[in-house]
């Protein structure tokens, strides 16, 4: 369990590099022997606005973003002040410190980038009078005008790493080492000369704060990556070699990694019109023999329903993969929610049939997204990964170890024409790719351009053939067989073990959440443990075929449980109720939709409330059990 | 040995092996125009040397949709407006195949008019048959994008205000390679375009005239029609871009006039968007498909992506 870790955060303004600078702050730790664990919260602008990120590393893995923070390196806003609109922007520039003054924990460290934010504003904001509060300690210094003596003023980025390095006792060879892998020339020279002259500015201060960075090692390689990049690289692994897609936000990242990687796996991207195209074109792909992908966020994706349906009715194999942001409507679009779950299991006309997952960590989005292709592609049905902003978004150090596997290319139940030849076909030769019965309802398709193959494909109710069939017998022999393959795709689950148990096997109380919260919850019950409360958790992936037998096991060894997700009106918990038809009464929802994701406190707290009957502070909302 | 062994096999198909063998009954009206279609597409297809295996017809949602069930071949009778973008797909995953699209007026230049654009500006090598007949059919009857100004439907009780799509000058802004209008009425010019359509290296466009006997009894049959290209009026030369734009407008406005124009209207021999995309090393030179069943070898991110990440 982490008792003290590292939370660093970095602020500044969209554009300034923040983001790079982060990543390869997490590198260097992570190089350093540390567990590393990122954060980004950013606005939907391209400059202008403020954005951070915090990097959290500790000596052991970590799973969440902590509570809080308890480093600040704000480097000031410099695309925020338009010299013209004085009166609208006031001390805007100077946002990114004092904004994140509330969440800055007790012995917190500042570093400011005094050469940028305006030393009068600062002085206004009561920034001394908090810092005795809470024992802050405060160190301004001229990063812009360190950067600028070296030649650009960009480079503050590098110097409040130095900063940094310095003021938590840390080796600056890592950072020295990135550097050099990613410039050349002057560029790297010059980054250096920053790195080395704020790393001793800094060491000469006078400083009595305690906050060192720990020491660590991992025993195996580590590599750092996002969310983002796990789902990409199972899709890779899976031999997926065409995607189609559309931007948004946040989905565009798979969509980028899986282009600029495509073509040197010999597949094809194709940036469409829009979102209903990506679809039709995953779904041509495929009946062409192709393993294909697509996927957006929630707006998008409302745009691909009549293709998912088509695809169920098909039976054209696809994967999509879904990132959630804030909604309703254009929403809060950089920010995560979970309240695209209900959109995404039932989205389209008619009976839904098709497999939703949801990873709860980064190991696991490589694990199920592969599990998502082959039974899509074994099952001829659509796959759905859901995952947000959030797991999508947020990188983390892994064992290289985890993605040495072999790939896993096998198109699934696809004949070759040798098989054909010995298939069924009708009297007029057409393969009956759609015949009543399949083994676990699936059965294997042809390929256009197989000799042997022909068969018609349509949106309609069709015969065995393909033929368009009002037959009410028919009919019914379809929908089932192709319903039947949930029972079957059910059973694969249960033996996949998507559902993550945390704590230990018996506890009179429960805490229940699915996709991203996982690792937040786990942190949250290890710390109630250690402050006695009798609680273990589970993290939920499969949500269709919905995992009923592990769920069902989970809430009844429990008295009570609560149900933690990222969204306003508790989907999970109402999907939960509807499909176990049992347990309203023992459930209860702690539910967060203000765009930001839960910290591990938050959930310690909202448990604490179930059972003292308190209500939680901050920006959580408790439903307590309505009953069954 | 190839996995795909109908693709480019040297042998002459007969008219008679694209029509289904077990056929259902057509759904369409007698004196329906789709009827043309059909036949027209089934003599142009052996006339271009390609066998039922090796095409793959993708429809959209109308009695137009309809043609795949009564044409022998793969075929994906997909949904409303949607054809292009599973078709001009299956062109990528699949190179070798003969990829055409159908559908109607409602369903190409309405609903699906985004995916004409795109489809035409990317020049996908593919043949896109739309079955023009100024009106909803299936639906019974509605105004459609083509409908003249002023028709009277059930959804546009007083006559539409609306001035129809023109559907040629629409697919030559838009950029395709080859666009032509032939009618259902004259079944020998719409075999010949439909074979030059099929040839075409390029997003061939033809925008077929349609009479439907049921729905717009008002229309005309399409009678007396006039190929362009034997009209002493109109002397232009079909790849000269601006020539082909005034050509069109004086067809479609006179569509509407009760002159039936039809004929080759432009011809571009640009590069198909294949061939662009594989210029730029963003597809493979071997058809994608064909990877599933041959290859032994696969790439491993193991091996060459996550080392960036260390």
């Amino acid at each position: 369990m982490i008792d003290s870790s590292l939370m660093w955060r970095i602020a500044g303004g969209s554009g300034d590099g923040i983001d790079s600078t982060s990543q390869n702050f997490a590198k260097a730790l992570m190089r350093a022997g540390l567990h590393v664990f990122t954060h980004r919260h950013y606005p939907s602008r391209i400059r202008g606005g403020h954005t951070y990120v915090e990097v959290r590393a500790a000596d052991e893995p970590v799973r969440s973003r902590g509570d809080g923070f308890n480093f600040l390196l704000a480097l000031g806003d410099s695309f925020a002040r338009n010299p013209n609109e004085d009166a609208y922007y006031g001390n805007e520039r100077i946002k990114p410190l004092v904004e994140q003054l509330d969440d800055l924990n007790e012995n917190g460290v500042i570093v400011y980038d005094s050469g940028l934010l305006d030393e009068e504003t600062v002085a206004e904001t009561e920034l001394a009078e908090r810092a005795a509060e809470n024992n802050w300690h405060v160190y301004p210094m001229d990063l812009r005008g360190l950067a600028r003596d070296h030649g650009r003023e960009v480079m503050r980025n590098t110097a409040g790493v130095g900063a940094t390095a310095a003021l938590l006792d840390m080796d600056t060879a890592y950072f020295e080492t990135l550097i050099r892998e990613a410039m050349g020339g002057d560029v790297m020279e010059a980054n250096l000369a920053v790195l080395e002259e704020a790393y001793e500015r800094a060491a000469a201060l006078e400083t009595e704060h305690n906050l060192r960075v720990p020491e660590g090692d991992h025993g195996t390689e580590q590599a750092m990556m996002s969310g983002s990049n796990a789902i990409a690289y199972a899709a890779l692994d899976s031999g997926c070699r065409f995607i189609s897609g559309y931007p948004m936000t946040p989905w565009t990242d798979v969509f980028t990694i899986m282009s600029q990687n495509l073509p040197r796996f010999g597949g094809i991207s194709e940036q469409v019109e829009d979102e209903i195209a990506a679809a039709a074109l995953a779904i041509g792909a495929s009946h062409t023999g192709v393993k294909a992908m697509s996927g957006s966020s929630g707006g998008g994706f409302a745009l691909m329903s009549e293709p998912l349906g088509l695809a169920e009715m098909t039976e054209t194999p696809i994967v999509l993969v879904e990132a959630m942001r804030a909604g309703p409507s254009t929403g809060l679009p950089t920010k995560t929610e979970q309240a695209d779950l209900e959109h995404v299991l039932y989205t389209s006309q008619g009976d839904s049939c098709r497999v939703v997952i949801a990873p709860g960590n980064l190991t696991e989005a490589y694990d199920q997204t592969r599990e998502l292709f082959r039974l899509a592609y074994d099952y001829q049905l659509p796959g759905i990964l859901l995952y947000d902003q959030k797991l999508g978004g947020e990188m983390r150090s892994v064992s290289t170890g985890h993605f040495d596997r072999e790939p896993a290319p096998d198109p699934g139940s696809v004949l070759t024409e040798d098989d054909l030849a010995d298939a069924a076909h009708d009297a007029a030769g057409k393969y009956t790719r759609y015949a009543h019965d399949g083994e676990d309802g699936v059965v294997p398709r042809s390929v256009p351009g197989q000799e042997g193959g022909r068969f018609l494909a349509t949106g309609n109710e069709s015969m065995p053939v393909g033929h368009i069939s009002e037959d009410p017998g028919n009919r019914k022999a379809q929908m089932d067989r192709r319903l039947s393959k949930l029972d079957a795709i059910r059973d694969e689950l249960d033996e996949a073990g998507h559902q993550t148990r945390h704590g230990p096997d018996e506890a009179t109380h429960g805490i229940l959440t699915w996709g991203s919260n996982q690792d937040t919850v786990f942190e949250a019950v290890d710390r109630l443990r250690a402050s006695g409360r009798d609680v273990h958790a589970m993290g939920v992936s499969d949500l269709m075929p919905y995992p009923e037998r592990d769920v069902a096991g989970f809430l009844s060894g429990v008295e009570e449980c609560l149900v933690v997700e990222m969204n306003a009106t508790a989907q999970f918990r109402g999907l939960t109720q509807k499909e176990l038809g049992r347990f309203g009464s023992t459930m209860s929802s702690l539910l967060k939709y203000d765009g930001e994701t839960f910290e591990p406190g938050e959930i310690v707290e909202g448990f604490e409330s179930t059972i003292d009957g308190d209500e939680p502070s901050g920006n959580v909302e408790l439903q307590r059990t309505t009953g069954d | 040995m190839t996995s795909f062994s109908a693709i480019g096999a040297d042998r002459e198909a007969t008219k008679k092996e694209f029509t289904p063998g077990v056929e259902p009954q057509p759904t369409w009206c007698p004196g329906c125009g789709d009827f043309a279609v059909l036949k027209a597409l089934k003599g142009a297809m052996p006339e271009v040397g390609r066998t039922p295996a090796e095409v793959l017809l993708v429809t959209g949602i109308g009695c137009s949709g309809k043609l795949s069930s009564y044409f022998e071949s793969y075929g994906y009778h997909s949904i409303h407006g949607r054809a292009l973008p599973v078709a001009r797909a299956a062109k990528l995953a699949n190179p070798g195949l003969e990829v055409v699209a159908a559908g109607g007026d409602g369903d190409g230049y309405g609903i699906g008019g985004n995916h004409f654009m795109h489809t035409a500006r990317e020049n996908h090598d593919m043949t896109y048959i739309v079955f023009n007949n100024e009106i909803f059919g299936l639906t019974k009857g509605q105004t459609s994008p083509t409908s003249p100004k002023g028709h009277k439907s059930k959804t546009q009780p007083s006559g539409s205000a609306k001035a129809p799509v023109r559907p040629l000058s629409l697919a030559l802004a838009s950029g395709a390679s080859y666009i032509a209008r032939t009618a259902a009425t004259n079944p020998r010019q719409a075999q010949e375009i439909l074979a030059e359509a099929v040839e075409h290296d390029g997003f061939a466009h033809i925008d077929f005239l349609t009479q439907c006997p049921t729905w717009n009894k008002d229309a005309r049959e399409y009678v007396p029609y006039t190929d362009i290209q034997d009209d002493d009026e109109f002397e232009f030369d079909v790849t000269n871009r601006k020539e082909a734009g005034e050509a069109m407008y004086e067809a479609e406005t006179r569509l509407y006039e009760g002159e039936v124009l039809t004929g080759r209207f432009y011809r571009d021999e640009r590069p198909s968007y294949g061939e662009e995309k594989r210029a730029t090393g963003e597809m493979p030179e071997d058809p994608l498909a064909g990877r599933y069943f041959e290859d032994e070898e696969w790439e491993r991110t193991a091996d060459t992506l996550i080392d960036r990440h260390t």
